[in-house]
């Protein structure tokens, strides 16, 4: 009897599994063909390389594209990288230019709620510190949207509304979400700058990134291949799915460890969570050599290198990203390793971008920044410069020239 | 009296039932399971390394399964005690900035912190009657703004090497080679004094107050103290899982997140019952370090990454159900003489639950 | 049987003084008039900025924010009242917002089709919450969590990011406004009052009070308990469907990166703040609306004032913690809420005398 009921519990659930299993299954019998219709579709009509709903996240054509853009020299000022530009098409501005200072600039942020985003905004407040000392800027307005599509649509609905914004900045947290919002903003005639992500659309006067996650990914696992050998086990650590410009980091790496020799032994998401990452290598490495890391954004990569350490094994070639701690060990260690760039000196450019617009200046339609990796040869010098900056702070931060440095950034 | 006897006399013939009568045989089988799953796949799991490994990366969450069992036997909850844990850290790494000198003052600020937090958690609980369900999602979301407000964000500084052995290094033998983990010794002492206390006075007027808080209060018991103690005991676990995690891994913005979830999941995983009153430390722990044996498993399968919340989702449903179903008509069996012995008026139920929750 | 006799005492004490705090103001008075104060603080204090509370975006803004945390909170009352909870609810929406905006797939001539499918899943996931809280005695915590795991790993593994497209027609579900007030809102209204009417008029609404208040009285007083909570889940999870359509009408696309919203801890905050019960048996949906606003009006004054994002969740998690303590104060009777602890803690170790043995679970899980 009371066997039974134990067993009957137990049928009852795994009957309830397969029920959960099949009402969740409904939505894909049509979802993988509205998917990809959509995907191919907005790819082709726009050729953007954000194009959100596609399901594999690789475009060639854009791969192609980013990692021509590496050795294409930028155009602009050589010790300011925040204003060069690759193969800029200027657009004219004039219809907003304006006299007068006192300006009210509204940006709407998608998050401050990762430490590159937090070096970021403090060079961003620096920039616009020194624009309203010129007098260029009367009122810095801000929202944050704390990574939530939904508010930040409302936010730029906001800003939209309230009439007054001689300018509006977006930094979209997802590409495919914010579109409408952006569109609905650049039609109320104000100028609309959008940088990092993209968004959907051409409407904005200019849209401001570094070349892009696929040249990212594609730096890291260049130089893992070009520094291991042949059937050389490499383990790919990333932080959520998901995510366009993340994804975009791991098709790009994900194409070339396959036209290489090597083995990809696993693929893993860890949420940045230092001890998750630090869990999964140690497990990785109970179960044989691991010989490269490739991550596709730095957080953590401390935990990683120190796994290898805790395991008594050779420290691995390796591939981080431009995050102090991550250098400082990476001298200390003396490893074969590469520090990935996602520029974050561009948080400064949509401020100067900003007055550009105002004095009717032309601009770039699309601003595409520099995107440098840092190597071996360049390691002691970002680390002698950067020498006070706290961990977790970004080497190519691009604020020195700024008043505020280095208190703004030591001091955060 | 007549409870003893009626145990006594149950004692011999019932062995194995008891064994399967106790809420928490599920979660002993299933760890069994899992840790044969695991050798099955990677026989060398089962080096003395490999398992030492394990155990720095499990010792986190059985310490906060520890602490979570209080409130839980007591009948809250704690949802702060992830976000106490990633404030502690970045506390530690920002104080410390990698000055030795700072490592034991540190630790001790980082104490009063965790008992602060608790002591709020634990009076606003149970004097404010604000239920601890919201209390703690309040100072959740309390910690994680003021600790970001603090650092501007990200944390900063850096923690020092004798604060990172703890989590990191261990006794006997140099770092890289076999080592007795620091941590594994932590767990094990406060795993033997939880032990020890839940059998003392104060664990079974814990165990009543979950049971029926009001009939806790009749016979006597500081019902508002005892909870608040709960909750102070879940503040200084938090804060001992907080130095071994930051031993282990170090600082990151992510340290601690979602942590309170793991860690409710594996004190219920445990067999120990939401509501309270029921249920052992050591099966919670047992939890814990089911859980964190799980996600072993999952690695050592292959499974995409993705698919694994799910398959989580999926056993810990079966597990919770499967437990629920054959444990009362078991525990009738037990818990039948001493009922039908003495009429259950207010005041005897939080005595009598406490027998066959002891055993 | 035991256990309706040591209820008796207190129970009986109850009415009484509810009854009595009841006339001077009810627990939706208290939450009303809590988001007043909180208007006028949040008026007063942009006024000083210079700012008007009321200009047309200010307003629009909030009533906007109130949409989708509205949606899901009306769900998550009808939970909480049988004294169960849904923290499944954001993934619920991410589902559904794919569900949707996949079967859409930008026809407009599909629209319905969307709708129906999107609700239809969100029925699904609450039939499988309630019945495995109700049938397998799963604590609803465990529960929920457990699907909406599982819903995650499906979302992650199926879905790399946005997917599906909505049509135009469709988006204007999260843009369309008249005057300041948008469509989205209106429709939480009309859901508000449907779930008013459910609680207050219906046999169905009766019987998930009296679950939440006491599930072995509420047996023994014939009510088939199992089906009130199965019932509370589909509501639950069909509210969180709508909000899920509202995403994707406003994101013009499916996104499963909503579960990360926080929105199973926020609405469960809102339905407390509104002045339901957490232990259940009391409280209305009314109150809810009236929680969600509050949460709304306090985000729309932090963007306002320019509040530091770090700052705005000290503030928010400090004041949900003020407003509960108030109203444990000034309004929910330690008495009252004590009985309904009561039968709870003490169903457990009576089970073993009387024939309800399993049948309890359900009141201590």
């Amino acid at each position: 009897m009371r066997r039974s009921r134990a067993l009957l519990a137990g049928a009852a659930t795994a009957a309830l599994m397969f029920t959960a299993a099949c009402t969740t299954d409904t939505p894909t019998e049509t979802a993988p063909e509205g998917t990809e219709t959509t995907a191919e579709e907005t790819a082709e009509a726009e050729g953007s390389d954000d194009s959100g709903a596609n399901s594999d996240w690789f475009v060639q054509a854009d791969f192609d594209r980013e990692l021509a853009q590496r050795d294409i020299a930028p155009e602009g000022p050589a010790d300011q990288p925040w204003l060069q530009a690759i193969e800029p098409e200027f657009v004219d501005t004039s219809e907003f230019a304006s006299e007068g200072g006192d300006k009210v600039l509204c940006f709407s942020n998608a998050s401050v709620s990762n430490p590159w985003r937090v070096t970021g905004w403090i060079t961003m407040q620096q920039q616009v510190e020194v624009l309203e000392a010129e007098g260029v800027i009367g009122e810095f307005r801000v929202s944050d949207a704390a990574d939530d599509d939904n508010k930040q649509i409302s936010d730029i609905q906001a800003f939209v509304e309230a009439g007054d914004c001689d300018a509006i900045i977006v930094s979209p947290s997802t590409t495919a979400t914010l579109t409408p919002a952006v569109e609905a903003a650049c039609e109320s005639g104000k100028p609309v700058i959008v940088f990092d992500r993209g968004v959907n659309t051409d409407c904005m006067v200019t849209f401001i990134h570094p070349i892009g996650g696929y040249a990212y990914g594609a730096d890291g696992a260049e130089f893992l291949t070009e520094n291991l050998d042949e059937g050389s086990t490499v383990l790919a650590l990333r932080i959520l799915p998901g995510v366009d410009v993340l994804e975009n980091r791991w098709a790009a790496a994900d194409k070339i460890f396959s036209e290489s020799g090597l083995e990809v032994v696993g693929q893993e998401f860890t949420g940045g969570d230092a001890a998750q990452i630090k869990d999964i290598v140690t497990q990785y490495l109970q179960r044989g050599p691991v010989d490269g890391i490739w991550m596709d954004a730095g957080d953590g990569s401390v935990a990683a290198v120190e796994a290898f350490e805790d395991a008594g094994q050779p420290y691995p070639v390796f591939m981080g990203e431009d995050e102090m701690s991550f250098l400082r060990k990476w001298q200390d260690t003396e490893m074969t390793a590469i520090g990935a760039v996602y520029s974050n000196f561009q948080w400064r450019t949509p401020i100067l971008a900003a007055q550009m617009i105002w004095n009717g200046e032309e601009v770039p339609s699309e601003w595409v920044l520099p995107q440098d990796p840092i190597e071996a040869d360049e390691l002691d010098a970002y680390l002698e410069e950067n020498a006070d900056m706290p961990s977790l702070h970004y080497a190519k931060f691009g604020g020195e020239d700024l008043p505020g440095y280095p208190e703004a950034w030591t001091d955060r | 009296m007549s409870t003893s006897a009626a145990t006594a006399r149950a004692e011999r013939p019932r062995l194995l039932e008891r064994i399967t009568a106790s809420s928490s045989w599920t979660v002993y089988a299933l760890l069994i399971v899992v840790f044969v799953g695991i050798l099955v796949m990677n026989p060398s799991f089962g080096e003395p390394m490999s398992l030492m490994a394990f155990v720095k990366k499990a010792a986190p969450l059985i310490i906060l399964a520890i602490g979570q069992y209080f409130v839980i036997v007591s009948g809250e909850f704690d949802l702060s005690v992830g976000s106490l844990v990633g404030a502690q850290v970045v506390i530690a790494a920002r104080l410390m900035d990698g000055e030795d000198s700072m490592t034991w003052p540190v630790m001790g600020i980082m104490l009063l912190f965790g008992l602060a937090v608790g002591l709020v958690n634990g009076l606003v609980t149970t004097l404010l009657k604000v239920p601890s369900f919201i209390t703690t999602l309040g100072m959740m979301l309390v910690l994680y703004g003021a600790i970001r407000l603090w650092t501007g964000g990200a944390p900063t500084g850096a923690l020092t090497e004798g604060f990172r052995q703890w989590g990191r290094g261990g006794l006997f033998g140099s770092p890289g080679e076999f080592q007795v983990p620091y941590a594994l010794l932590i767990v094990v002492v406060l795993g033997v004094l939880a032990a020890l206390l839940m059998r003392r006075p104060y664990g079974r007027t814990l165990m009543a107050t979950g049971n029926n808080d009001v009939a806790a209060a009749f016979s006597g018991a500081p019902v508002w103290w005892v909870r608040t103690r709960a909750f102070l005991l879940s503040g200084l676990m938090a804060t001992v899982a907080a130095v071994l995690i930051g031993g282990y891994a170090g600082v990151t913005a992510q340290v601690g997140q979602g942590l309170e979830f793991v860690a409710i999941t594996a004190v219920v995983l445990g067999g120990v019952v939401l509501g309270g009153g029921r249920g052992s430390v050591v099966a919670a722990m047992a939890g814990a370090l089911t859980l964190e044996a799980l996600f072993t498993l999952f690695n050592q399968l292959s499974l995409p990454s993705t698919i694994r919340p799910a398959v989580q989702g999926v056993i810990i449903i079966a597990a919770v159900a499967y437990a629920a179903v054959p444990r009362r008509p078991r525990r009738r069996a037990t818990a039948e003489p001493p009922s039908s012995a003495e009429p259950s008026s207010p005041v005897d139920p939080p005595s009598r639950p406490k027998e066959p929750a002891a055993t | 049987m035991s256990t309706a006799v040591t209820t008796a005492p207190p129970a009986a004490g109850a009415p009484p003084s509810s009854v009595r705090r009841r006339r001077r103001l009810g627990s939706t008075g208290i939450v009303y008039l809590a988001l007043v104060g909180i208007l006028l603080i949040s008026v007063v204090l942009v006024g000083l900025r210079g700012g008007n509370f009321f200009s047309q975006s200010t307003v629009a803004y909030m009533l906007t924010q109130t949409s989708l945390l509205g949606f899901v909170a009306i769900g998550q009352t009808f939970v909480i009242l049988c004294r169960s909870l849904d923290l499944s609810v954001g993934y619920v929406v991410a589902l559904c917002s794919i569900v949707g905006a996949t079967t859409m797939a930008g026809d407009p001539n599909r629209v319905w089709l969307g709708v129906v499918a999107a609700l239809a899943v969100a029925a699904g996931v609450g039939l499988v919450n309630g019945l495995v809280i109700s049938r397998l005695r799963v604590n609803p915590f465990i529960a929920t969590l457990g699907v909406g795991l599982i819903i995650k790993g499906y979302l992650d593994t199926q879905f790399k990011g946005p997917a599906g497209s909505v049509p135009a027609s469709f988006q204007g579900f999260g843009y369309t406004r008249i005057g300041p007030v948008p469509v989205s809102t209106i429709v939480m209204v009309a859901v508000a009052v449907l779930g008013v009417v459910l609680l207050t008029r219906t046999r169905s609404g009766y019987h998930m009070f009296a679950v939440g208040g006491n599930v072995d009285v509420a047996r023994l007083s014939g009510i088939r308990t199992g089906r009130s909570i199965v019932l509370a889940h589909v509501l639950c999870s069909l509210c969180a469907g709508v909000a899920g359509l509202l995403i994707a009408a406003r994101f013009s696309t499916g996104n499963a990166l909503v579960y990360s919203y926080g929105l199973d801890l926020d609405s469960i905050a809102a339905v407390v703040l509104g002045g339901t019960l957490l232990l259940g048996g009391r409280g209305s949906v009314a109150g809810t609306v009236g929680g969600v606003a509050i949460l709304a009006v306090l985000d729309t004054t932090f963007n306002v004032l320019d509040i530091n994002p770090f700052f705005k969740d000290v503030l928010r998690g400090a004041i949900i913690i003020a407003a509960v303590a108030l109203y444990a104060r000034r309004q929910i009777d330690p008495a009252s809420s004590r009985a309904r602890f009561l039968p709870g803690r003490r169903a457990a170790p009576s089970a073993p005398t009387g024939t309800s043995g399993p049948a309890t679970g359900g009141a201590s899980a």
